[in-house]
């Protein structure tokens, strides 16, 4: 196998981007391969994350481990001041994006069976390797809109980058028994949340104050900052109780 | 063949170990010789006998046969079948598993009798039990699964066995006893059973004891319950016999094995506020000697030995051990392949052995800053980390163990192969559990990971490497070179051939 540490699917994009990355990129280290292979990562840890959230006995030392992962990669986009940093080829899809996101909230779980993300999920395992969580598609992390640094002209990736995950999720419970869909969206009690569910909280709250995007997922109401975004998170917020029918 | 003074047969001569002695001489008793690259022959391969417990031990049954006859293909194999802990006792006459399934399987080693030499060393079926069920947990909606954790014995002070056994949330102490005779000639009942009318009995008489056909019969005889809210990950038997301690991803309890409505708790780490959670305990274990002294292990790579005088709550260690990082190496999955799986202090207790996700280290109690031994598993993963991570290999829990004279360590690795280190002469060798080399008897052949480049013959290169086949639970005979290597749900039991 070639050096690479990352999934073959992402020299593929790394090739087609890599110019238009660049450009917004001025006077970063951060070589655009490697930021797009981080970005990869963090998604990937994401998703990680929300499935742990949402299995039945969650593994506390995986999960941490996952979490501690997400907040290393945020901390160096933060340093590196990347963390802000838009792909281009959201920008053309935002107007669809945007109708989408206000869709989901009208719909149900398993109407969201039919719709996949477009872009591919490209097949980066190497022979041998246990089949496992299918490579994540270098999309827009999923992003609170909380934060205050990129309110101005994110709100658009953010739901791009929500629809996305959400997508994640909803593939992720189609695959299991319509009884843990159940089981799953069935009232929990709260201390299953104090207990078990730190990672949908503890991500967001690092020093550098930025949101997780793991918070949208909870439903730990926590009131959004004065903000443009406000409605953003209004929709989201909504969309969080549809999920766990609070 | 020549016969040493201790009465084991050896044949053949061994040409891979440096220290095999010359044919003539006595040869040193197995346990005293490093076998980093020893002959190892296959003993015998055990599965998981769901079905030989339903058959009864008085039957005049040849056990090797009932091994043989259930010899399920692969696609027989359940999940519940998976082996998920191996452990010999003290003596090494017993060997227990745990599975999946909630189930412990005893193994007992055949006895040496002149008419059947080769049958020594094998061993079979001694005891089956359920030791736990699947349970739920109503106020959190949770499955609490059956699988067995750890297993961990009891040193042996009556004519019986005990052993404790965990799954996430529950320890369990049972009672492992042997029955041979059977009471017979009671007054109120007769042979079969049955209530004889009173009116009948004219005179009494005293109920003799007769052989019976043996049977083994398993008892539980304590349950440690509801002391734990996160999973258990480790127990380990104190040195005063008398008290043994249950871990957590947060909270290290101790118990008395009389008392089970109450544990102490000795380690607490949640912090107070959930969110800040960065570290979780991994593994844990009594100091082989000294009954006041225990390590633990985190998921940063980070061993704390503390000291039970010091403060009923060993929330400040007396040592830490911590490698400093080593910044050439350094990536986003560093914490992770730092993560400790296993702390195994030695025999002797002078020394503790780590297992992260690349390497195996030894510690010096006595020096807390840095190993001194650190010996590569299959540093052929370091450029694959991020498949790894992707497809969770990275998370696997590989354990390890000490042979008897604390000379050689052992771990496993992916594609059911395991790996031995010596410690004197630091050679190591790469061996193989698998259903295609397990002709009883024959010697194992040393494997080897071709990294790039050119593959030899034999080599198997990194990429065809089955992610699927991790050997994580491996045990070692206290005292003779004899280990026991779980792949799935099959059983290895390897033997060292001196020669």
């Amino acid at each position: 196998m070639e050096g690479t540490m990352f999934a073959r699917g992402l020299k593929r994009k790394s090739a087609e981007d890599g110019e238009d990355v660049e450009g917004g990129l001025a006077g970063t280290q951060a070589t655009p391969s490697y930021s797009l292979q981080r970005q990869s990562l963090l998604d990937m840890s994401l998703v990680k994350l929300q499935l742990c959230h949402m299995l039945v006995e969650p593994n506390l030392c995986r999960s941490v481990l996952i979490a501690n992962t997400v907040r290393q990669i945020q901390e160096e986009m933060t340093q590196d001041g990347t963390w802000r940093v838009l792909a281009p080829q959201a920008a053309g899809r935002a107007p669809l994006d945007r109708l989408v996101s206000t869709e989901i909230l009208c719909r149900s779980v398993r109407e969201q069976e039919g719709e996949r993300p477009a872009a591919d999920v490209g097949d980066g395992r190497t022979p041998g390797l246990v089949p496992g969580l299918s490579a994540v598609p270098s999309a827009q992390a999923l992003r609170s809109p909380q934060s205050s640094l990129w309110e101005v002209d994110s709100s658009r990736e953010n739901r791009g980058g929500f629809q996305k995950s959400l997508d994640q999720i909803f593939e992720t419970l189609e695959s299991k028994t319509p009884g843990s869909v159940e089981e799953l969206f069935s009232d929990v009690d709260s201390s299953y949340y104090d207990l078990d569910a730190v990672l949908t909280g503890m991500v967001g709250s690092t020093q550098s104050g930025h949101g997780s995007g793991l918070q949208a997922f909870t439903a730990v109401a926590t009131p959004p900052p004065g903000s443009s975004c406000r409605s953003d998170l209004g929709e989201l917020d909504h969309a969080v109780e549809i999920l766990v029918e609070t | 063949m020549a016969r040493n003074h201790a009465g084991q047969f050896y044949s053949g001569f061994n040409r891979l170990g440096p220290w095999c002695s010359p044919s003539g001489s006595p040869a040193p008793l197995s346990c005293e010789t490093g076998c980093g690259e020893g002959s190892w022959i296959l003993v015998c391969r055990l599965l998981v006998p769901t079905q030989v417990s339903l058959l009864s031990m008085e039957e005049d049954i040849d056990t090797r046969k009932i091994n043989n006859s259930f010899l399920r293909d692969h696609s027989y194999a359940t999940e519940a079948d998976i082996i998920s802990t191996v452990e010999f006792n003290h003596t090494g006459e017993l060997l227990a598993t745990g599975d999946k399934g909630g189930r412990v399987v005893i193994f007992q080693r055949e006895q040496e009798s002149k008419n059947q030499v080769h049958r020594r060393g094998e061993y079979n079926v001694y005891s089956t039990f359920q030791s736990h069920e699947p349970e739920f947990d109503y106020l959190k909606s949770l499955e609490i699964e059956e699988k067995i954790n750890k297993i961990r014995w009891l040193p042996q002070q009556n004519a019986a066995y005990f052993l404790l056994s965990t799954n996430d949330k529950t320890v369990k102490l049972w009672k492992v006893s042997e029955r041979d005779k059977r009471p017979e000639g009671y007054n109120l009942k007769d042979e079969e059973g049955r209530l004889r009318d009173p009116a009948t009995i004219t005179t009494l008489r005293v109920p003799v004891l007769r052989p019976m056909d043996l049977m083994v019969e398993a008892t539980p005889r304590r349950v440690f319950a509801n002391a734990h809210t996160y999973h258990i990950n480790s127990i380990s038997v104190n040195s005063d016999y008398e008290t043994y301690m249950s871990a957590d991803d947060l909270r290290i309890n101790l118990w008395n094995f009389e008392i089970t409505n109450q544990s102490f708790n000795i380690v607490d780490i949640k912090p107070a506020n959930m969110e800040e959670l960065t570290e979780v305990i991994t593994a844990a274990e009594f100091h082989p000697h000294h009954c006041n002294s225990f390590v633990y292990s985190s998921s940063k790579g980070t061993i704390r030995l503390c000291d039970m005088r010091a403060s009923a709550l060993c929330d400040r260690h007396s040592k830490f051990f911590e490698e400093p990082e080593d910044p050439s190496n350094r990536s986003f999955f560093s914490e992770i392949i730092s993560s400790i799986s296993d702390v195994k202090f030695s025999h002797s207790g002078r020394y503790i052995m780590t297992r992260d996700y690349l390497t195996v280290k030894v510690w010096d109690l006595n020096m807390e800053n840095r190993p001194i031994e650190t010996y590569q598993v299959h540093d052929y993963l370091r450029s694959k980390l991020c498949s790894l991570y992707e497809n969770d290999c990275i998370f696997d829990k590989f354990e390890c163990v000490w042979n008897g004279s604390d000379s050689v360590i052992m771990t496993g690795s992916y594609n059911n192969f395991f790996r031995m280190f010596d410690r004197n002469t630091k050679r190591d060798v790469t061996l193989e559990a698998s259903r295609e080399n397990s002709k009883p008897r024959a010697i194992l052949k040393p494997r080897k990971v071709c990294v790039g480049g050119k593959r030899r013959k034999d080599e198997i290169s990194v990429d065809s490497l089955d992610f699927s086949k991790k050997i994580l639970h491996t045990a070692w005979h206290p005292s003779e070179n004899i280990i026991a290597v779980a792949a799935t749900n099959n059983l290895y039991i390897f033997q060292d051939k001196v020669n």
